[in-house]
């Protein structure tokens, strides 16, 4: 398929991996944002490619792990609801709530759907007069596109039986959460290159200038996070901290100017608690007063239940890049995708999870 | 999560935010929305994301990581 097999290559693999090799002379920890390029690099085994002086550490870049338990908990009490129709991405089913997940509502009668878009929930709501439709609008910058349009088209079409709990949640704010704990280890980031087809690379200028790290917008196929590394070890290596773009293809400076309109008419910035981290400032969206009738949390008395997240469980210093999925004492044991105890374990893109599925044997 | 795959316009419909492409993934037709990409046309790859096309694909710069270390060694002499 174009513009995917091509960036699998192995030679050229290989050659940005001796690139690498070549200008590599100190130890650099260099994290990857995006649940998706930590999946990459653990499928593809990159690290095996790398120098030892290079380690790769995790980000927070997962959204289905780092929404709160308490929104999840509403999630169920919405789904489980008589008239109710809750349309959500797959994988939020198996997100454990205090008590259970979507999946074990579905299974007591519960309508609840998968959808691949939110458009196609606010089709469920056109279709069923009579139910109220509830889509779960959990992601980063790159999911909040698709979302305010469901809600622009529902409120445009003046569909009253359509709604959205809403768990949005920005990136930069995270890596600003990472590079301000006195722990951070991150000297470089690889920055998610879908969230910057969006909002454009601008967002990461205040950051490189105020904590001295380079951050190099990167895409998500093997030759796409090798070449992204290479330019982030080529800038520490050489002393610079700038913002650079391997994902020109398809990211531009300024994003994606349509959407962003309609994101800054449907979201306002809020402060959000992020599940394994608590809550950082300004760090995701919620809807903005034209479209609060929409918000499912205004539409429907649930509470949600704050569950202490278990103590073995180190999700909050993987999600940092200050641990490593095998460092903890649950991993493979009496934690595994199946038995999630914590944020990183909880859906196939965290990092507990990749590693996991792909690297299983190292914890045995 | 934030998982956005390449596709190819091969047809466009509607005005707007009904802007609607079928595109073609592989050997896969799907329907996704072209609303934020007002200029993107027929023979365009564009990346889709939860039924929404967020980003036309530049095939310019698409080709620049192939010849990137080369350009790089020369540079540097």
């Amino acid at each position: 398929m174009k513009y995917l097999d091509e960036y699998r290559d192995p030679a050229a693999a290989r050659a940005y991996a001796a690139a690498i090799r070549k200008i590599t002379t100190k130890p650099w920890t260099i994290m990857e944002v995006c649940g998706g390029q930590t999946h990459a690099i653990v499928r593809f085994g990159i690290e095996d490619l790398l120098p030892e002086e290079i380690n790769l550490v995790h980000g927070p870049g997962c959204p289905v792990c780092v929404t709160p338990v308490e929104i999840v908990d509403k999630a169920i009490a919405i789904a489980a609801m008589p008239d109710a129709i809750f349309c959500s991405f797959g994988d939020m089913l198996r997100v454990p709530g205090t008590e259970k997940d979507l999946l074990s509502v579905r299974a007591a009668g519960g309508d609840v759907r998968i959808v691949y878009s939110p458009l196609d929930a606010v089709e469920v709501a056109r279709k069923n007069p009579g139910k109220q439709v509830v889509f779960f609008a959990v992601g980063f910058e790159t999911t909040a596109p698709a979302n305010a349009m469901a809600v622009h088209m529902a409120k445009t079409e003046n569909l009253k039986n359509f709604s959205v709990l809403v768990s949005h949640v920005l990136v930069p704010p995270a890596m600003e959460s990472i590079l301000s704990s006195p722990q951070n280890k991150v000297r470089g980031f690889l920055a998610a290159g879908h969230v910057c087809t969006v909002m454009g690379t601008a967002a990461y200028a205040p950051i490189v200038q105020k904590y001295k790290v380079p951050v190099v917008v990167t895409g998500f196929e093997p030759l796409d996070i090798l070449q992204g590394l290479y330019m982030c070890i080529r800038q520490l290596e050489e002393g610079r901290a700038e913002v650079e773009n391997q994902y020109s293809r398809a990211v531009r400076e300024d994003g994606n100017l349509p959407a962003q309109e309609l994101l800054g008419k449907v979201f306002r910035v809020i402060p959000r608690k992020w599940r394994g981290i608590g809550e950082i400032s300004e760090s995701g969206w919620g809807l903005t007063e034209a479209y609060a009738a929409f918000d499912a949390e205004n539409r429907f008395d649930v509470a949600g239940a704050s569950r202490a997240e278990p103590t073995e469980c180190i999700s909050g210093l993987v999600l940092l890049g200050q641990k490593k999925p095998a460092q903890c004492p649950a991993f493979g044991k009496t934690c595994t995708p199946e038995h999630p105890l914590g944020a990183t374990m909880v859906s196939g893109e965290g990092a507990c999870a990749a590693y996991y599925r792909y690297r299983k044997t190292e914890a045995a | 999560m934030c998982l956005a795959i390449p596709g190819e316009i091969v047809e466009i419909a509607g005005e707007d935010l009904s802007r609607t492409g079928t595109i073609l993934f592989g050997t896969v037709k799907k329907q996704a929305s072209l609303a934020f990409i007002p200029d993107a046309a027929v023979g365009n790859y564009v990346l889709v994301h939860a039924g929404v096309a967020i980003s036309k694909v530049d095939e310019k710069e698409a080709r620049r990581i192939f010849g990137y270390l080369e350009e790089i060694d020369e540079i540097s002499g």
